[in-house]
């Protein structure tokens, strides 16, 4: 079998499209380079959802932190202490648990247009409950890094927002927003990186992977059983997750010139990129 | 484990929980933290000596060793963890496998590799078929703490060649003017200082080691995990619809290959 045949079976294999069956035996090179790279797929649906809708809660609770009013800042303080301080390899499991013992509903939900029924049992999905706890774990992860950089937001800005008569929503949309997350961009940009990482314990935790559709350490652990050599699988992984790395640095790098642009070069904040925080 | 929990009938209040508290999985699940607390303890100091090297090596005159060791805290930050503890264990197995093949069975010249079988000679299985069930497991642990000490080592790694640049040059310049050889500076200056840098760092990783424990559990060792889940794992009708669907559709979780 060539490896266009393959590409054709297996690319979207951890969808659950093209071939039904997994390699068993005599596993080529291309049949384990395709179906991992098939699995990335999953890596960067967690990672791109979990980061998006992330970014705009953690936003939410840094200011609830930051808020006098103990209404808003015990909530929030409480949250980013819970997630940031278990592992997020046992928030897997309990909210896999959780999400099991919940009884089985369906809503109905009018978009207008259409409707759809959600169902409770979509939680115990990989796609959707660990989609959830991931979401939750960045949100505070972030939050903590916006909170230290909405405190370091400097008077001076705000006092000179103040002389400009901006005021509440004007204000922080125009100046502090904007400033935070300059300062906050480098170790955002390191956060990034590692929920990444984080998304390859999805299907090693509570999450089973319904009808062989995982992520790329799935296949690759699936490979190593079955060829019983780990010295392929693994080293394919590695490389499939420097490049999403080097690419999220990339996009990322992008968006810190474009937050620095207002600068004069010493001022500007380069993005370094700092090691590791196992969750 | 009390005389009277053998007879349920007499149990009322409290002395039930103390009863409950007290089975044979209750008391495996105590032990496992202590297995669990051991090898945190003996994965920092293995880890330090893992990232003292991979720093030294980092800053190494000579190309080799230069490449090795910056690679070495590289890479840590492009690939998940997880990759690593899924494979050194099983790597390493097969590393010492491959080499007391070489060594004790030498006249056997069938190839080790046979299609998707990685066969040895019995001489050179690690641990013996013949062995007892704790060598076996203690084993297991060995691979998992060096495991641990080697991503750890990269973290560490990481912290301590960031705390080596961190020294003030002009410190080590003084070293010079004293005539101190390059050595003598590393080792009675720059080794000396760079701990100011590093100890913020290193405690920052301690506790990420605590929060890595759970990690164990991937690695086919019995530990709180396994056990909290093997207490917490109540029969209901959805675990036994789990349980067919871990055998439906052959999910494993990644165990040791013995």
């Amino acid at each position: 079998m060539n490896c266009f045949q393959t590409l054709s079976d297996y690319s979207f294999r951890s969808l659950g499209y093209g071939e039904r069956l997994l390699p068993k035996a005599d596993i080529t090179l291309c049949e384990q380079f395709v179906l991992i790279g098939s699995g990335m797929i999953w890596n960067i649906y967690f990672a791109l959802l979990a980061l998006l809708f992330g970014f705009f809660f953690s936003t939410i609770l840094a200011l609830g932190k930051n808020s006098k009013s103990s209404m808003l800042n015990v909530p929030s303080r409480t949250f980013i202490f819970i997630f940031r301080g278990s592992p997020l390899f046992i928030q897997f499991f309990f909210a896999y648990e959780l999400f099991v013992i919940l009884p089985k509903l369906g809503f109905d939900l009018n978009l207008g247009f259409l409707t759809i029924t959600v169902e409770t049992r979509w939680l115990t999905k990989a796609w959707l409950g660990a989609l959830i706890v991931l979401f939750f774990n960045t949100s505070a992860y972030a939050a903590e890094i916006f909170y230290g950089a909405l405190r370091a937001v400097s008077i001076k800005d705000i006092e000179s927002a103040d002389a400009f008569g901006l005021t509440g929503t004007k204000k922080f949309k125009r100046i502090i927003w904007p400033t935070m997350l300059r300062l906050a961009w480098p170790s955002y940009t390191n956060e990034a990186i590692f929920l990444f990482h984080a998304t390859s314990l999805v299907f090693f935790t509570g999450f089973p992977a319904w009808q062989q559709k995982g992520d790329a350490i799935y296949y690759a652990s699936y490979f190593a059983d079955k060829t019983f050599n780990p010295f392929i699988p693994y080293p394919i992984v590695g490389l499939y997750f420097i490049l999403m790395t080097l690419i999220v640095i990339g996009l990322f790098g992008l968006i810190n010139k474009k937050l620095n642009k207002h600068l004069s070069p010493n001022e500007r904040s380069k993005l370094r990129i700092k090691l590791k925080l196992i969750r | 484990m009390f005389s009277y929990c053998a007879d349920p009938k007499t149990l009322e209040g409290l002395m039930w929980l103390s009863c409950y508290i007290t089975t044979a999985k209750h008391m495996s699940f105590y032990v496992s933290f202590l297995v669990v607390m051991g090898l945190i303890s003996l994965a920092a100091p293995l880890a330090m000596a893992f990232g003292f090297a991979g720093a030294i090596a980092a800053r190494s005159s000579i190309r080799v060793f230069r490449l090795i060791g910056k690679g070495y805290l590289a890479m840590i930050r492009g690939i998940p963890d997880i990759v690593f503890f899924l494979f050194i264990p099983i790597a390493l197995d097969q590393a010492f496998e491959f080499l007391r093949h070489k060594v004790l069975c030498s006249d056997v010249t069938e190839p080790i590799r046979q299609g998707n079988d990685f066969v040895v000679c019995a001489a050179a299985k690690l641990p013996l078929s013949t062995a007892s069930e704790w060598v076996h497991d203690m084993y297991g642990f060995l691979l998992a703490l060096l495991a641990f000490g080697f991503v750890f080592g990269a973290f560490t790694g990481n912290v301590l060649s960031g705390a080596m640049t961190a020294v003030p040059k002009t410190q080590l310049e003084t070293g010079e003017a004293f005539g101190f050889s390059p050595r003598q500076i590393f080792r009675r200056i720059l080794l000396k200082q760079m701990w100011v840098y590093a100890l913020p760092g290193l405690s920052n990783l301690w506790m990420i080691l605590i929060k890595a424990t759970p990690l164990l559990f991937l690695l086919g060792i019995e530990d709180i995990v396994y056990w909290a889940k093997e207490l917490g794992g109540i029969k209901t009708g959805v675990y036994e619809y789990k349980a067919c669907h871990l055998h439906l559709f052959q999910i494993h979780l990644p165990h040791h290959y013995h």
